[in-house]
């Protein structure tokens, strides 16, 4: 062998051991330095979680009346092994199936598909679960169709039909409740992808109390873990764990009065429409000012909360959320922002009290009032002379209060301001933190908004802009010379407080919006003394034999920035409404106490149809007048008069409330008998009943 | 005393059926044979039973391969190679007539795209590419080793008469096409050329040569769609998760899960579950990998190491020229087959057909196998130096 040669076989041996050293590296590293890595990935394409939802738990109202409970459904439901197994994919089966369901075979194909097994655009309807479990097509069907299923399997391969649990809204004592209750539905991808421990094709909470304690009212379900083969069959089972039942939620809502509410909202909102107003939406409110807890809540309008497990059409599901029918699906008492008007003065009393006005002296209350170039009305231009302020809040004088807001803003520095102006009524109103949530347990709470100056720079910061250059930004229809001179006015100005501006905070009108669910808390406020409490649907969470897992209690989130004697006056001026002043009308010959605050907002803009939008009714109130109990607030969104419209509903949920009939209380008719709500806790049924039905 | 050693094995080996064996080199075929008929049962059992078939089915047929191959190497170590090296012309044109007859539709049949397979009767096949690589290398070795002028080393014209006969059945088997094959047969000559002694030149000009072919052949699409697919797969095995690419990412996820010690044998839910495809034949070291662990596999990749440079060793020894270029083309076969099994599995080498040798399931790789094993013995048998 010459020199070359050697070399050569040199030089391969070395390459060749070097490649079998880098498969020996290579695969230290796969097995030994990332094993665990690909262990989990193993773990993942193998195995397979079919998941049993546990019972969801109870909502019940304060005396154990079932507000939410499970109900047994007849599901159809396919076996997507057996039916893939079938020759043609079960395609026939499923055909039959739709043409028994009276579905569309389209429908029943994607409720039997998993959501990975559809096109991207198509998966409405689609699967959440795995397919080793059985997929329901329907959950309501009838025990007729479910036999037919049953006895004639071989029409029927892979179809079966089982009884399931069915979320269910009892609507007791003909409540709705959709708004506080919420609604459960499938788990989204979003949820999986949280933090909170989900599994697929579990129902979960989406809104309203339902959500808010979903992580108490789901249980855990139970796990079975198969491993499979490639060919999706299972080989063995894993694990086996039993789905441990979810505890109950007590409420502080009471269904009788819940029921009561609804029926007065729906009934102001039908006089309003009666008196040709567009009414297309509104809000009451009860919550114990002692303690803030809810005792019942409306909104209006409503919707069917049944209608999610049964399964909405597309027409349903767009119907919740669209302009024309009102939306729906919107809670107007904890998500709608409405301008509190009149019921604000409250506020602006508690403010004149911190400027230094005597609040025991007498106003002017003049037609009308030059602020600067303009001059504003007072309601409906009536002059009322010289009157007490107590009398103003009654009759609900607006100029009085023009008078002394133009008067701070002046002495603010007017369009130069001062470094450190007093800004008392923004400070009053931060005081009843309208800026601030209520912090209610229930999701998706909006938040009130005080235009103050931080508020007004950041504004214009963000449109001087559009008004600036209004002439080719603006569309057509809003070029009116009166938007046109606002937009001038705008840009010129729009970062400082005008005086119109100033003056229209202090009657609750202009930028200032709040939800109804806040003036409710900042009435309590006044009710109890001057503690704003935070407000609470949820009392407990207990287990099924009753034990306590979680009392839930409101916290007190700070006290309103008025003195004991401005509260007196508050609590006298507000009595004096109902007795004699814009709400003595309404409640002319109740003879249970009580005090309030009529509201008329005029709304700027205009409908979908073109008419200018009606003003929102408010009534804010609490009673007995002596020994507060209980907050009543109720809004009509284009209501028109708070007098007329909110007050009369308000009327009648005292009515219910403290057992009135005509001009006599019944003490016994009385919802709470002994004057305050329940503080013990309900046994938890689900066959309580409603008290006397 | 390597020396006394050595012809102590000569002593007694002489006379017998077991004339020439190397205790080192057929020890560790024979454990290796071993473990991949374990690990053919392992990777078919499961899955076989499932499907309401003999779950014996591999195991008894690579049972029989084993013993027809253990018979073929026994006859290629006991007759002498010289003889071989006589019939070396019949030997190459049966390979070509082999490759020719895979390429007749009446003869051939497709596997994952390509004609590699000539269907005999009973259900069996034959790869002719397989027993075409030993043709090619005793040719070549031949041409090379065969000195009718004065020099000692072959000359340019020695070394075209060497690439002629290693060429035409490559361009067979690229009609099939092979192109795990076409790798590993041109690497093994390159390898035989660069130490036949044979002019530095025609070493890096091929080296080059095959380094412009590769990159050459995937842009000029010479390389069929299937072929390119199982390329990109190897360079983004997340891109297609269904196709080879799943394959590749289905093969490292079962290695690696195997851990250290591995699940045990027959107890590898990835092997049960059949997440990898052709798990008895290319795809045999996932099986390793998941249920005999870093420590099983990692065996056999000694192994097959110490059969290299036992093979090494024989070539180095040698007096024959003829003997050593035979052996350093079968180490070579070997050494190149079994990275690009293995580098495969382990996401190193693009995905190719080609089955590790002495462990994976298929006739006509194991008689190869063991042919390569029996010259190996020949040689070493009969030229010590």
């Amino acid at each position: 062998m010459n020199q070359r040669s050697r070399l050569s076989l040199v030089v391969v041996q070395i390459f060749v051991v070097t490649l079998m050293v880098a498969l020996m590296g290579r695969l230290f590293y796969l097995q030994v330095a990332a094993g665990p890595k690909y262990k989990d990935a193993a773990l993942s394409i193998q195995s397979r979680d079919v998941i049993s939802p546990a019972t969801r738990g109870l909502i019940v109202d304060s005396s154990g009346v079932p507000l939410a409970l499970n109900r047994v459904g007849l599901a159809i439901t396919a076996d997507r092994i057996a039916l893939d197994s079938q020759s043609d994919n079960g395609v026939a089966v499923l055909g039959r199936v739709s043409r028994l369901l009276k579905l569309s075979y389209s429908d029943v194909f994607r409720k039997t598909r998993l959501c990975g097994e559809l096109p991207k655009n198509q998966k409405a309807g689609c699967w959440t679960g795995s397919r080793y479990q059985p997929i329901p097509i329907t959950k309501e069907a009838t025990p007729d169709i479910a036999l037919q299923v049953v006895e004639r399997s071989d029409e029927y391969p892979g179809i079966d039909a089982t009884p399931v649990a069915l979320r269910n809204y009892p609507g007791n004592a003909g409540i709705n409740a959709a708004h506080l209750l919420g609604y459960v539905g499938p788990v989204t991808e979003a949820d999986l992808a949280s933090e909170k421990k989900y599994f697929r094709s579990e129902s979960v909470g989406k809104t309203g109390l339902e959500v808010q304690y979903d992580q108490y009212l789901r249980g855990t379900p139970g796990i079975r873990t198969v491993i499979v083969d490639r060919k999706e069959a299972i080989t063995r089972e894993s694990q086996n764990s039993q789905p441990v039942p979810g505890n109950h939620l007590i409420t502080s809502v009471d269904s009788r009065l819940q029921s009561s509410v609804e029926n007065a909202l729906a009934d102001a909102v039908r006089r309003a429409k009666a008196m040709g107003r567009k009414a297309d939406s509104g809000a009451a409110i009860v919550m114990d000012v002692n303690t803030g807890q809810i005792l019942a809540m409306a909104s209006y309008p409503t919707y069917d909360p049944n209608s999610w497990e049964k399964g909405l059409t597309f027409e349903q599901a767009a119907a919740l959320f669209s302009e024309e029918t009102g939306v729906p699906a919107l809670s107007r008492p904890l998500q709608g922002l409405f301008a509190p008007a009149s019921t604000f003065k409250s506020v602006s009393v508690v403010a004149a009290a911190a400027a230094g006005y005597d609040l025991n002296k007498s106003y002017d209350c003049p037609a009308q009032v030059q602020v600067g170039t303009r001059a504003f009305q007072n309601f409906e231009s009536k002059a009322q002379g010289r009157i007490s302020l107590k009398r103003g809040i009654a009759v609900s004088c607006d100029t009085l209060w023009y008078q002394i807001a133009f008067d701070e803003w002046l002495r603010d520095g007017g369009l130069k301001p001062k470094s450190d102006a007093n800004d008392y009524f923004y400070s009053a109103a931060r005081g009843f933190q309208v800026n601030q949530k209520t912090g209610i347990d229930l999701p998706s709470e909006s938040t009130g908004r005080v235009p103050d100056r931080q508020w007004r720079k950041d504004w214009y910061a963000q449109n001087k802009n559009f008004y600036c250059d209004y002439k080719n930004r603006a569309s057509a229809a809003q070029q009116t010379p009166f938007l046109v001179e606002l937009a001038r006015e705008n840009c010129l100005d729009g970062d400082k407080i005008r005086a119109g501006d100033a003056v229209n905070f202090a009657i609750g009108q202009g930028d200032v919006v709040l939800t109804p669910l806040k003036l409710t808390q900042m009435y309590a406020a006044i009710a109890n003394g001057g503690k704003i409490l935070q407000p609470t649907v949820g009392k407990a969470i207990v287990k099924t034999d009753g034990t306590i897992i979680k009392k839930i209690t409101g916290k007190t989130l700070g006290s309103i920035p008025a003195s004991k004697a401005t509260i007196n006056f508050l609590h006298l001026a507000l009595r004096e409404v109902v007795t004699a002043g814009t709400a003595a009308g309404a409640f002319s010959g109740f003879p249970i106490a009580v005090s309030g605050k009529t509201g008329t907002a005029e709304v700027f803009g205009k409908n979908a149809n073109g008419s200018k939008k009606d003003n929102t009714a408010w009534f804010a109130s609490y009673a007995p007048s002596e020994k507060p109990e209980y907050a009543v607030v109720m809004m009509v969104s284009q209501g028109g008069f708070g007098a007329s419209t909110s007050a009369v509903g308000v009327r009648k949920i005292y009515e219910t409330l403290f057992g009135v009939k005509g001009s006599r209380v019944d003490a016994t008719k009385a919802i709470f008998p002994n004057g305050k709500p329940p503080t013990d806790l309900p046994k938890i049924s689900p066959a309580t009943k409603v008290k006397g039905s | 005393m390597s020396l006394n050693n050595r012809n102590l094995y000569r002593k007694k080996a002489r006379g017998s059926i077991f004339q020439g064996f190397d205790p080192i080199l057929t020890g560790a075929v024979v454990a290796l044979l071993i473990m991949g008929t374990l690990l053919v049962y392992a990777g078919t059992r499961d899955w076989y039973a499932a499907n309401g078939l003999d779950p014996q089915y591999y195991l008894k047929r690579h049972v029989i391969n084993i013993l027809i191959g253990a018979l073929l190497a026994w006859g290629t170590t006991v007759i002498d190679y010289r003889l071989l090296r006589a019939y070396t012309p019949i030997v190459w044109a049966a390979g070509v007539l082999g490759l020719i007859a895979v390429l007749i539709p009446a003869f051939g049949s497709t596997v994952n795209g390509a004609k590699a397979w000539i269907s005999l009767p009973g259900g069996f096949q034959i790869q002719p590419a397989e027993l075409a690589k030993i043709s090619i290398i005793v040719g070549i070795s031949m041409v090379l080793s065969e000195r009718t002028h004065d020099s000692n080393e072959p000359s340019s014209s020695d070394v075209i008469q060497a690439l002629l006969i290693a060429g035409i059945p490559v361009i067979f088997i690229l009609l099939q096409p092979d192109m795990g094959t076409i790798f590993i047969i041109s690497a093994s000559v390159v390898t035989i050329i660069a130490v036949s002694g044979a002019p530095t030149k025609w070493v890096v000009g091929l080296l080059l040569v095959a380094a412009i072919g590769a990159t050459g052949a995937a842009k000029l699409g010479v390389i069929s769609d299937y072929q390119v697919k199982r390329l990109q797969s190897f360079v983004d095995p997340n891109a297609d998760t269904q196709g080879s690419g799943y394959q590749l990412r289905q093969a490292r996820i079962t290695v690696g899960s195997g851990g250290l010690l591995g699940t045990g044998l027959f107890n590898g839910p990835q092997t049960n579950g059949r997440f990898v495809p052709e798990q008895q034949t290319d795809f045999i070291f996932t099986v390793a990998g998941e249920e005999i662990g870093f420590m099983g596999s990692g065996l056999i990749l000694i192994l097959l190491t110490i059969i290299l440079i036992r093979g090494f060793t024989i070539a180095r020894r040698t007096s024959d020229p003829y003997g050593r270029l035979v052996a350093t083309g079968i180490i070579a076969w070997f050494a190149f087959q079994i990275f690009e099994n293995i580098g495969m599995t382990l996401g190193l080498m693009p995905m190719t057909g080609v089955p590790l040798p002495f462990i994976s399931y298929g006739g006509s790789s194991m008689f190869a196998n063991l042919i390569g094993f029996g010259l190996l013995q020949n040689v070493h048998a009969r030229h010590l130096a």
